[in-house]
């Protein structure tokens, strides 16, 4: 039992880390329009930058926190300079174009910091387990990962449903053209949802930082997981973002902790061992096929054009 | 114009007649892993042929030597690619490197079938040392198996009564948890394969490694995976409560980002950068002044071996390549100065080694060092043997 809830806490940790990168996602497919490949840059960014500042600081909150304002930044320089040139073009171009960006900042990164990574050693606080019920524990960090995701969460809901820019956002995501007609700064809007994206994807890449170390190329597999879940969850809705990264964990960890156990019930010992793992790691395509049956639009779309 | 083009031909052709005849350069085919994440060992690999070379002044048998490198991008399908490019358009004498047991195997069909001789610098795949073994094909490391056995040894030696086993659903994984099982005593209490290279986050198995409470944990995992693994393993919890052992997983490429998770975590490993024989002081001594703020890897003394066996073979050979009997024959005696101490071939062209095991540790500059702590097999030999019809 214990085992059982310790999974689901994995599961949960994964798909709120995964909540973090889809939210950005979805939010700047949804209100620009714009495929944007480049948002695992973003990740990756993030993860540098906090490795960095944690080594120059010497605290790793403070390093984060850093990290955090920079790909802000860095994400509405990017936004400025190079996503508007793709506004109300084809989806071909922004594949292009933000491909190209991938291209660019594994260059830069690698120009800067070298191509051998970077790791950011976690402060002995977090390095341990703590016991959550009696007698069972479970990582610090992870923990924490948990409590932070699911505050961000929070944070990005009163933003959508409870504040003016969010009410932008959402007139944004059902309708881009009465926004701008109504005489809304669409330029701003754009630059400030740009940069709270890449801010999502930063947190996200660095709080993988510490479990996965700081490497280059790390935001393209995490990548094509964020883009599932805008899917599943419906483009440009984050509250299907969330209920979607969710799924998405759970099954993706669960199935890999308990696939291996009921693959022995009907194969041998070393074919189920061996075809597991690799059946683990299509479950979560599976179940975009079965959604994207079910409801083509996602579970929450957006819009209902 | 005319008669010029056509002096200049005969000229040509004049050239190249006893080029054909008498071998005027030896080419070396290179394939390892030289971009992503794991271009570190790829580089390590690199660096240390070079330096093989450098120490035989670029020569070998009195013949220029002339290297070409090709990434095999750490996939099977490109490694092969490659690997093709090097025999039919490079036309290679000796081809060697690969790091990765599913691109050797991947790779290893165009290499036999064209009969060009290859020295495998990493790559264990226990089915090239057993039913795939080829007169063509040497290895300067070891068979898959084989490292992990002297864990299990090791592991025995300790009293270890259970372990669970952890490492990647690929062809070396496979075999280096059955390795683990072959000699270790005690009972397997569990094994997880995880989907490699794409999985990172380990924190499904470690929660079932942990909630079946072994004695210790066995785990494999090469490159970056290894930092990411102890990582997620002290992250867990579980440093200091079920200890942790090792093979390929701490290594010189890896070191400078495990740091402190690494320290106190055994491994077993056939070569260890403090072996004192002369070839190996000598070895890590000029790789660190050749490529400062570098220290060679296990994967960087078998890349040396590798370089120095070839040279080997082609100086017994006086450079005579179209002679493969005689050839395959002067490999086979192994006779050159191994970085590891010398050693021996068994009859499938895998070398009969010792294994020891190896600790980190800090030394007095502060800088994390791998260093011998005990033999812990000598002159073994791969259980894949008897399945090589060579002889």
């Amino acid at each position: 039992m214990t085992l059982f809830i310790e999974q689901c806490l994995n599961g949960l940790q994964f798909g709120l880390l995964l909540f973090l990168l889809a939210a950005g996602l979805t939010l700047v497919f949804g209100i620009m329009d714009l495929v944007n490949l480049a948002h695992g840059s973003l990740y990756m960014i993030g993860a540098y930058f906090a490795a960095t500042f944690a080594a120059w600081t010497d605290s790793f909150v403070l390093g984060a926190v850093l990290a955090l304002l920079a790909t802000l930044v860095v994400g509405m320089a990017v936004e400025v300079i190079a996503m508007r040139r793709l506004y109300g073009r084809d989806h071909l171009d922004h594949v292009l174009g933000t491909f190209g960006l991938i291209l660019f900042f594994d260059e830069a990164v690698r120009l800067i910091w070298g191509p051998e990574g970077l790791s950011l050693p976690l402060p002995s606080w977090l390095n341990t387990a703590v016991t959550i019920l009696p007698g069972m524990q479970y990582s610090a960090y992870r923990l924490s990962i948990i409590v932070v995701s699911l505050a961000v969460a929070v944070f990005l809901y009163v933003l959508v449903m409870r504040t003016r820019i969010g009410m932008l956002i959402r007139a944004g995501a059902s309708n881009r053209e009465m926004v701008g007609a109504l005489g809304v700064n669409i330029k701003l809007l754009y630059t400030l949802v740009f940069g709270l994206g890449a801010a999502l994807a930063g947190l996200a890449g660095l709080m993988q930082a510490p479990i996965l170390t700081v490497q280059i190329g790390m935001g393209e597999n995490i990548l094509i997981v964020a883009f599932v879940i805008t899917v599943i969850g419906g483009i440009g809705s984050v509250r299907g973002a969330f209920i979607a990264a969710l799924l998405v964990g759970f099954v993706d960890t669960l199935g890999r902790s308990y696939l291996p156990d009921l693959l022995r019930l009907v194969l041998s010992p070393n074919a189920a061992s061996t075809a597991a793992p690799a059946l683990a790691s299509m479950l979560i395509y599976l179940l975009m096929a079965i959604v994207l049956v079910v409801r083509p639009e996602g579970l929450f779309p957006a819009s209902a054009k | 114009m005319r008669k010029t083009l056509l002096a200049a031909g005969t000229a040509l052709l004049l050239a190249a007649g006893p080029a054909m005849a008498q071998q005027k350069s030896i080419k070396i085919g290179f394939v390892s892993t030289f971009s992503g994440p794991v271009a570190v060992i790829g580089n390590d690999m690199r660096n240390s042929f070079e330096l093989a070379l450098d120490h035989m002044g670029r020569k070998m048998g009195g013949l220029p030597v002339e290297v070409i490198y090709e990434d095999d991008g750490f996939k099977p399908e490109v490694g092969k690619q490659k690997t093709q490019k090097l025999i039919e358009s490079d036309k290679v004498d000796f081809i060697s490197g690969y790091i990765w047991s599913n691109v050797l195997l991947a790779s290893i069909k165009p290499v036999v079938d064209s009969k060009t001789f290859m020295v495998i610098a990493n790559a264990g795949a226990s089915q090239v040392a057993g039913e795939l073994c080829s007169p063509y094909v040497f290895s300067t490391s070891w068979q898959n198996d084989q490292t992990p056995e002297a864990m299990g040894l090791y592991m025995n030696q300790k009293g270890v009564n259970s372990v669970f086993l952890i490492g990647p659903n690929y062809a070396a994984g496979k075999d280096m948890l059955a390795g683990v099982s072959h000699t270790f005593k005690g009972k397997v209490v569990g094994q997880e394969l995880t989907t490699w290279p794409a999985q990172l986050d380990f924190s499904a198995e470690l929660a079932k490694a942990k909630a079946a409470n072994p004695d210790a944990i066995f785990v494999f995992y090469p490159g970056k995976a290894g930092v990411q693994f102890l990582a997620q393993y002290a992250q867990a919890g579980l440093k200091g409560k079920i200890p942790l052992y090792t093979a390929f997983t701490i290594d010189e490429t890896s070191l400078p980002l495990q740091k402190d998770l690494a320290l106190g975590v055994p491994g077993a490993q056939e070569w260890v950068n403090d072996l004192p024989n002369d070839a190996n002081k000598k070895f890590v001594a000029d790789y660190m002044k050749k490529y400062p703020g570098h220290r060679p890897s296990f994967y960087g003394a078998q890349s040396y071996d590798a370089a120095n066996l070839i040279a080997s073979a082609v100086t017994a050979t006086k450079g005579n390549l179209t002679d493969k009997e005689a050839l395959r024959k002067a490999f086979e005696k192994a006779d050159f100065k191994s970085v590891r101490g010398n050693f021996k071939f068994g009859n499938n062209h895998i070398p009969i080694q010792n294994f020891y095991l190896q600790d980190v540790v800090k030394d007095a500059k502060g800088d994390y060092v791998l260093k011998t702590v005990a033999t812990i097999v000598k002159d073994y030999q791969d259980a894949s043997h008897s399945k090589c019809p060579m002889n």
